[in-house]
């Protein structure tokens, strides 16, 4: 089971408290799928405006990436640059 | 890590002559403002001279009447969009905000905020014509700070904004568009710890990219409603998708050529005059040219914000940080997205931290929606930062460089935004400019030395390229990445690497919407990683088909083929005795062994690798006149790779003498009106030459595995360090702690004389 | 509104032309005679970009009127290589990779010809200082010294 790390302050309105969830998925597709079981209408708003860390590696606008058994995932701010 | 790392190379890391130097030394380069359409009339802007006001009525009637205006167009002329968020460009956008920025509609929200255009058959008749327009104004009051638009009775420029990001939705809109907030550990249990705290608050006020080369654009909208756009842009894929959402048209509609773009630095990462110009050209029948005049520019086009950054750092007095908090106002602008989301997410990202939190607000107010700039949000939150950790240092007797080595980010740190650090290399970076030989020169009286780090994230995203192979064995590179600081170069330089021939056997060009698959906007520090590797994608491909001719040619298996120093050889004695074939003989026979040879590759890059910056600076302080020499910058920066050295050197030199800007003089200051006094480059300073040394580089290469010759991104960080290093050298010149930018002489006088430490005091 | 007759040699050659009161040379160059490698940047002579050289002294040609122009002598970017061969201080620029975006370069280079056409050993201070008015944002104008100071070498003879 993936670990997926809720802290940024975009997930508040959908899981509030809910620091920390254990998620089965294998990319990101599936992990956003069962997100959205658990906080309907978190998977829109991680697909529009964030980006997600998999073992410390960031990936973004991207749903095919492959997640492992144990990996951490962590969803922050979309990043952009100048 | 990818093989081709750990070959020797041939031409990566090699200074080759870049390949369209030679038009650029001879005026022959064309920029936006150079490009012409048969045909083309002239068009220009009326700008509101209010920071904040409803629009009454406009009167366009004189212009409209007079001989030689061919368009005149006004927000009626544009489809009123509704509110729709997308991730687009370099940060959030709401396209309804994006068209209102660039037409305003019932409300001007600041000095500069363009509410008619005009198209004539010159330039002359169109600026009469833009004069002649009568625009009544009902003008309200403003507010521009980003602490007073911050309060509850501030001028509301929004009915609608209401912040998000609390706990509940407030009932009552206000000008703060946004809470954000990152957290990890225990900060009271932290700071209990703490032997030492520094608590301060910092300000910083907005300041532009001050590109030299204006926005600038041709735009025609043809009969049968197919464009054509070319125009100076960091991305001629994002022009074309804003044109086709604020005009209402098909993508496919238009096409967007990129001129060669005179500097951008995230300022071009948006549209502001292509637009209007295709929809003036819409009304006109023929082609319109738009160029800002420099005032426009700095009056209507975003800089980034001013911001005000509290801080409270705690440590032990063995140097370990316990705590870091900071709590950051930004502007926005006159519409919600000031980057105050990576200002929060950046500030204490070289520290390995157990106790961590940023708190950040996006406040509108009456000035020029924000646009990019140069890791937008870093230089503002880490001049707070790194000037509190210096502070820090002397409060417990420590050498600023050897605090920060002992708190380094390094592989295994988790960052506070979430993410683990992999392939880093900030401590090598510390310990390069630690040993610098610059650190060995001894400081004269009123002279200092400061230092400070700094991180960038730097992107990934879409890229595409074609390589194809000329009759002759020459080559063709096609990206989609605008050009702005020598990366063409280093796209032929990979190409060529892989494909073991000369460099200047490969050309490569920059291709517009209609020639090359689409691509991310130049910007984020992405080109090298992201375009640099659908570049090596698309030449991979094409060593496999021209393995795959040489089979075909010898009658032997593929996989009996191997490609080296631009050659096809036979691998190994079982696959038989044949002349190596080089690119040359193969291309020549293309037509016969199956057709043209060429690829190409579009990828969604990720996992690019952050940069990190440190950066030492003496400095001269003269305690009469408040100004400040910069006597010795070392920039040393953890580059992954350097594919072409000089311009990696060239893009931490040009953003550590931007950020030496931003640091001693450039503001924007605006009168009791909110009208902008200083909107020209008198004015506006920006560094020049005889104000600066030598900027000595140190590149550092941890390469990242994730780019096939190691490559990150350098372009952004070197901008982060410059301002903190510059105060943290004053403090140590004078004993002044300075805590707000810029640090211009008066202030810097000023701050002198109420130390105790002015000129007066030196007579003595 | 009359238009000037003006006469002058641009880049050797004469040329003849007419513009109205209020065109600079610049616009002139740029949009009356195709020669867009000066460029504006500023319009108010602050930043350099629209360098050109009139009568032996560097001016910007954005403060100069197009009738201004009348029986003098301008050398613009498009002047400074011959037909076949580029000006040391053009090699050095491309050579030392003394320019990012380009935009700054045409009115650099003119000045720096006019720096070392007077002064053909300037210390770094004089050089920088000459071209303190010529502003570029992009280089940090590092590598627009090592050009500067190699150019001027090239010029004297001297090996690069």
């Amino acid at each position: 089971m993936a670990t997926v790390h809720l802290g940024a302050t975009l997930c508040r309105p959908y899981c509030g408290d809910v620091r920390e969830v254990q998620v089965e998925a294998r990319n990101i597709s599936q992990m956003l799928r069962e997100l959205d079981k658990k906080f309907p209408g978190i998977a829109k708003q991680i697909d529009e405006s964030m980006a997600i860390a998999i073992d410390g590696v960031i990936f973004q606008d991207t749903v095919i990436e492959p997640i492992e058994p144990d990996s951490e995932v962590h969803l922050i701010p979309k990043i952009a640059g100048g | 890590m990818n093989d081709v790392t750990l070959r020797e190379l041939r031409v990566v890391g090699t200074r080759p002559v870049r390949p369209d130097g030679v038009d650029k030394v001879v005026g022959r380069a064309m920029f936006g403002g150079d490009a012409v359409m048969p045909g083309m009339i002239f068009g220009a802007t009326v700008r509101s001279p209010h920071a904040h006001a409803r629009i009454k009525k406009i009167d366009t009637s004189k212009a409209e009447a007079m001989k030689g205006v061919k368009a005149v167009v006004t927000s009626a002329d544009f489809p009123d969009i509704p509110s729709e968020e997308a991730f687009v460009g370099e940060g959030p956008m709401n396209f309804r905000d994006l068209s209102r920025n660039l037409m305003a509609r019932d409300k001007v929200l600041y000095d500069g905020h363009v509410v008619a255009a005009v198209a004539a058959t010159s330039n002359s008749i169109a600026r009469a014509a833009a004069e002649s327009i009568e625009v009544e104004y009902e003008v309200l009051p403003h507010v521009i700070d980003e602490i007073e638009a911050a309060k509850g009775d501030a001028p509301l420029l929004h009915e609608d904004l209401f912040t998000s990001g609390l706990e509940t939705k407030p009932s009552t809109p206000s000008n703060v568009a946004k809470r954000i907030e990152f957290v990890k550990g225990d900060l009271e249990a932290g700071f209990a710890a703490a032997d030492k705290i520094v608590e301060r608050t910092y300000k910083t006020a907005p300041v532009h990219q001050a590109y030299i080369e204006p926005h600038a654009c041709v735009a025609a909208y043809n009969a049968d409603g197919q464009c054509q756009v070319i125009c100076s842009s960091q991305g001629q894929f994002m022009v074309r998708a804003y044109c086709a959402k604020l005009l209402g048209l098909d993508i496919s509609e238009i096409r967007v050529t990129p001129a060669e773009i005179g500097g951008g630095f995230g300022g071009k990462t948006l549209v502001y005059l292509e637009p209007l110009a295709l929809a003036l050209s819409k009304k006109a029948g023929r082609p319109v040219r738009m160029i800002m005049d420099r005032t426009e520019v700095f009056r209507g086009t975003g800089p980034t914000s001013g911001g005000t950054v509290k801080v409270k750092i705690g440590a032990k007095m063995d140097g370990t940080i316990t705590a870091a908090d900071a709590e950051m106002y930004f502007q926005a602008g006159a519409y919600p997205g000031s980057p105050v989301q990576p200002g929060c997410m950046t500030c204490f990202a070289m520290y390995d931290l157990e106790n961590a939190r940023t708190i950040g607000f996006d406040v509108v107010s009456n000035r020029p929606k924000v646009a990019a700039y140069r890791a937008p949000g870093a230089p503002i939150s880490t001049f707070a930062t790194e000037s509190a950790i210096d502070e820090l240092a002397r409060e417990i007797g420590m050498d600023p460089i050897d605090f920060r080595l002992k708190n380094a980010a390094k592989d295994g740190t988790k960052a506070l935004y979430g993410p683990t650090f992999q392939n880093i290399g900030l401590i090598q970076t510390l310990e390069a400019a630690k040993n610098h030989p610059n650190l060995k020169e001894k400081l004269g009286p009123d002279q200092g030395r400061g230092v400070a780090s700094g991180f960038w994230f730097n992107i990934g995203g879409e890229s595409s390229a074609s390589l194809n192979i000329n009759e002759d064995g020459t080559a063709v590179l096609v990206s989609g990445s605008p050009d702005i600081g020598g990366s063409r170069a280093s796209m032929a330089m990979m190409a060529s690497e892989i494909l073991g021939i000369d460099v200047s056997r490969v050309r490569p060009i920059v291709g517009d919407t209609s020639s090359v698959g689409f691509t991310h906007l130049t910007g984020g520090s992405r080109v090298t990683f992201a375009t640099g590797t659908a570049v090596c994608e698309a030449t991979e491909e094409v060593v496999k088909i021209l393995k795959g001719r040489a089979a075909k040619i010898w009658e032997i298996d593929e996989e009996a083929v191997e490609w080296r120093e631009g050659h096809a050889y036979p691998a190994g004695d079982n696959a038989g005795k044949f002349e190596p074939l080089s690119l040359a003989d193969l291309a020549a026979k293309a037509a016969r062994t199956g057709g043209p040879i060429a690829a190409k590759a579009s990828v969604n890059a990720q996992g690019a690798g952050p940069g990190w910056g440190v950066h030492v600076v003496d400095v001269e302080v003269d305690r009469e006149t408040g100004h400040v020499k910069i006597l010795r910058y070392t920039a040393a920066q953890d580059v992954g790779r350097a594919i072409h050295p000089s311009y990696v050197e060239g893009q931490i030199q040009g953003g550590a003498v931007q950020g030496i800007g931003w640091a001693l003089n450039e503001e924007y200051i605006y009168d009791k009106n909110g009208r902008l006094d200083n909107a020209g480059f008198l004015d506006y300073r920006v560094p020049v030459a005889s104000d600066l040394p030598k900027i000595d580089t140190v590149m550092i290469e941890v390469p990242n595995p994730r780019h096939p010759f190691g490559a990150k991104g350098v372009g952004e960080v070197p901008i982060v360090p410059p301002m903190a290093a510059i105060a943290n050298a004053i403090y140590d010149a004078t004993g002044v702690r300075m805590t707000s930018l810029p640090m211009s002489p008066p202030k810097l006088r000023a701050a002198l004389d109420a130390a105790g430490v002015g000129a007066k005091v030196a007579a003595e | 509104m009359a238009k000037t007759h003006v006469t002058c040699t641009i880049n050797g050659e004469e040329v003849e032309y007419l513009c109205e009161p209020q065109q600079t040379l610049l616009d002139v160059l740029r949009d009356d005679l195709g020669l867009t490698g000066s460029k504006e940047g500023c319009g108010s002579g602050d930043c350099g970009a629209c360098s050109v050289i009139a009568d032996g002294s560097l001016v910007c040609s954005c403060l100069m009127f197009g009738s201004e122009a009348d029986g003098m002598e301008i050398t613009t970017i498009e002047g400074i290589a011959t037909a076949d061969k580029l000006h040391p201080v053009q090699e050095q620029f491309l050579k030392h990779a003394a320019l990012q975006c380009g935009f700054c370069t045409p009115g650099l280079i003119v000045a720096t010809k006019a720096l070392l056409d007077k002064h053909p050993n300037p210390t770094d201070e004089e050089a920088r200082y000459w071209l303190a008015g010529n502003l570029c944002r992009c280089t940090g104008y590092d590598k627009i010294m090592n050009a500067v100071h190699a150019a001027a070498a090239q010029i004297r003879g001297e090996t690069v």
